[in-house]
């Protein structure tokens, strides 16, 4: 077990290294960069720009130089140093930009994870089992809709009943008195209040598909001969479904644990700007709008990085949860 | 006292049947009709003996096992009569109708796997890859014999070795995927046993095995039977096993019993077509090589909305236009113990009468 953890971990350093090098090009490939569209700004300001201006900062931020050289000092700063590289947008650090934001992203992230799992799996197990009834076709009504549902509609419908019903339309993810007061109990209160909206809101669309992928897992473990062998050897009901398909079941759920991870980091850049959290999504988003590189750059890898080291999560999980994949590695 | 145990010795030299399966009917409900899977099935099991059920796939046998204990999809309707006698473990009651009973319920769920257990055709897939073999019998033994874990283990142990596993103590621990086929039906028996049951379904126990080991398994539940002493219903569509295996046969085709009798009368006297056919199907020792064995001619038709005529039909040889497909066929006595459902001898047996 803990080879084949090993194992991937290093198999997956070069992945790593290798999705570095492709993000650093893609962000190098829109053309212009931050001097240029900082030119701009200031253009519509009212300030001109000089070529020389232009070129003196170029040089100032090492962008006149070669990609290729540019990403070595890159990563040779991460590697060795810790640093990221400089935001521009924000001046300072991207890590401190990072810093700033990440508490509260992986809040909100975690939070959004629990939500899918705790209530796609027994709705999942329930819509299988109860195949065809009034509940399986409410539940899975509510899926399809909840699959097709933009995200930022059902921000905007839930924020428009909070604020009809409660009145207050729960922007943010905290009110206005609690925003830069020290941590305390009310504020904690306060920040479930707000996270309401933007958990289901994020959540439903992946709640939504692991219903049908457990639904569907459940309905294929229900018709296999080992329910049927459990049945005749006078289990009960209760006990055959949770030992048998339940579990059998679950694996493919843990295998796609890896892309949740990520696609909730992503997925709620739109949630977030309509919903004004302060969290990541939108950080990115005027990072690439800006041509921020380091920022954007960093925050690429970081998703790339979250995507492996979630895919290997769910491989050791995995490996751990299905006999098969464990003794063919103890056998090794 | 005595006159009880008088009294039971005399029921076992009667014959009283274990089980007793009267008018047994399944019904599915298709998307293009009701499919009459079973229909209307009589047989009988006495203590200890071997009963063998064979017909073709898809002729109903596995429906009809399974509803013994209950374990058919709840989209299957069965209507009939399934006793079982009960009276065997010491209290004085009446059979009782399996059929009566909740499948989910408490009372059923004592019967099987205790009183009747199953073995299953794909050892492959019966067990679950996601547990041990250890477990998956443990498991079935707490619910039934003992609440002790360590007891439950040692009583698996020593049926594991019963059937002839060897280093019972590792492969306890070992998942499915980890035995070969031949050993996962050895343990699938193993399990099956280890409650000592009066009755045992075996459904097309060595179909998924290779011949060298389809007779060391058959040997082997041979074996255990003449030990424990419990009756076997055998479910194949193989002859050579019921050959081997059985006192008495019934031969099943589309959801009706054609034909039962001892097993020598089966073969040495078969009355109906389809058995006759069944029969001339089997390849044969010494028999010319370049002669091409004979087969049944057409296929077995769907049971939906089939009109009162017999199944066989179509495929008869022996057919009777005008009556065959007239008429449901009656079951016929040739004599104490063979019964077949056929126009050809209640056509005679009514000349006779006459």
């Amino acid at each position: 077990m803990l080879q084949y953890s090993i194992k991937r971990i290093v198999m997956a350093i070069p992945v790593v290294i290798f999705i570095s090098f492709i993000v650093f090009y893609i962000i190098q490939l829109p053309p212009g960069d931050y001097v240029s569209s900082y030119s701009a700004q200031m253009t519509a300001a009212g300030e001109i720009m000089t070529q020389d201006d232009m070129d003196q900062m170029r040089a100032n931020l090492g962008l006149d130089r070669p990609v290729y050289e540019q990403y070595a000092i890159w990563i040779k700063k991460i590697v060795f140093e810790g640093d990221f590289g400089y935001s521009f947008n924000y001046n300072k650090p991207v890590i401190d930009v990072v810093k700033q934001y990440m508490g509260l992203t992986l809040v909100v992230s975690i939070v959004t994870m629990l939500f899918q799992y705790l209530v796609a799996i027994p709705i999942g197990i329930y819509t299988a089992v109860k195949q065809y009834s009034a509940g399986d076709y409410f539940f899975s009504g509510l899926s399809f809709l909840g699959m097709a549902t933009p995200n930022f509609l059902l921000a905007i419908i839930l924020m428009y009943f909070s604020y009809t019903w409660f009145g207050d339309p729960l922007l943010g993810l905290f009110s206005d008195e609690y925003v830069n007061a020290a941590w305390s109990w009310d504020k904690v209160v306060d920040l479930l209040k707000h996270l309401v909206i933007p958990v289901i809101v994020i959540g439903l669309a992946s709640t939504a598909d692991l219903i049908r992928v457990m639904r569907g897992q459940m309905l294929d473990e229900l018709n296999k001969p080992n329910v049927v062998t459990a049945r005749s050897k006078g289990l009960s009901e209760t006990k055959i479904l949770f030992k048998y398909p339940t579990r059998a079941a679950l694996n493919p759920i843990v295998s796609t644990f890896g892309w949740s991870l990520s696609s909730i980091f992503t997925g709620s850049t739109i949630t977030a700007i309509v919903l004004n959290l302060p969290i990541q999504g939108p950080v990115m988003y005027k990072a690439l709008l800006g041509q921020d590189m380091y920022l954007a750059g960093s925050w690429l890898l970081f998703m790339a990085l979250l995507t492996v080291l979630g895919t290997l999560i769910s491989d050791i999980l995995l490996a751990w949860l299905d006999p098969k994949i464990r003794t063919e590695f103890r056998g090794n | 006292m005595t006159t009880q145990t008088a009294q039971a010795a005399c029921k076992a030299d009667d014959g009283q049947p274990l089980l007793s399966v009267q008018d047994l009917k399944i019904r599915i409900q298709m998307d293009n009709g009701v499919m009459q899977a079973v229909d209307g099935v009589d047989f009988e099991i006495k203590k200890g003996k071997t009963l063998g059920l064979v017909g073709e796939s898809g002729c109903g046998k596995s429906l009809t096992s399974r509803a013994i204990i209950g374990i058919n999809p709840k989209e299957c309707e069965t209507t009939g009569v399934i006793k079982y006698d009960l009276a065997s473990e010491g209290s004085a009651s009446d059979p009782i109708d399996l059929l009566s009973l909740d499948p989910k319920g408490k009372r059923i769920r004592s019967i099987r796997g205790n009183k009747i257990a199953m073995i299953f055709q794909e050892p492959m897939t019966a067990f679950s890859p996601m547990y041990t073999i250890g477990n998956q019998m443990v498991e079935m033994i707490r619910i039934h014999r003992t609440k002790n874990k360590k007891e439950a283990k040692k009583i698996a142990l020593e049926m594991l070795g019963k059937v002839g596993i060897s280093d019972q103590e590792k492969r306890f621990d070992q998942y499915p995927h980890e035995f070969s086929g031949g050993m996962r039906q050895r343990a699938m028996i193993a399990m099956a046993l280890s409650c000592n049951p009066e009755l045992l379904i075996a459904d097309e126990p060595t179909t998924a095995l290779d011949v060298t080991i389809q007779a060391q398994v058959l040997e082997l539940m041979q074996s255990l039977q003449r030990e424990f002493g419990m009756a076997i219903l055998l479910v194949t569509h193989d002859l050579g096993i019921i050959a081997e295996m059985c006192d008495e046969v019934a031969v099943m085709y589309l959801g009706k019993i054609v034909e039962q009798a001892p097993v020598r009368e089966i073969f040495y006297n078969p009355k109906h077509p389809y058995t006759k056919g069944l029969l001339k199907s089997m390849p044969r020792l010494g028999g010319e090589k370049s002669v091409r064995l004979d087969s049944i001619e057409g296929s077995v038709p769907m049971p939906i909305d089939m009109p009162p005529m017999c199944g066989f039909y179509e495929r008869c040889t022996d057919r009777i236009e005008g009556v065959c497909n007239a008429r449901s066929v009656p079951k016929t006595r040739i004599s104490d113990d063979h019964s077949v459902r056929c126009f050809l001898y209640s056509d005679q047996q009514r000349g006779e009468a006459q």
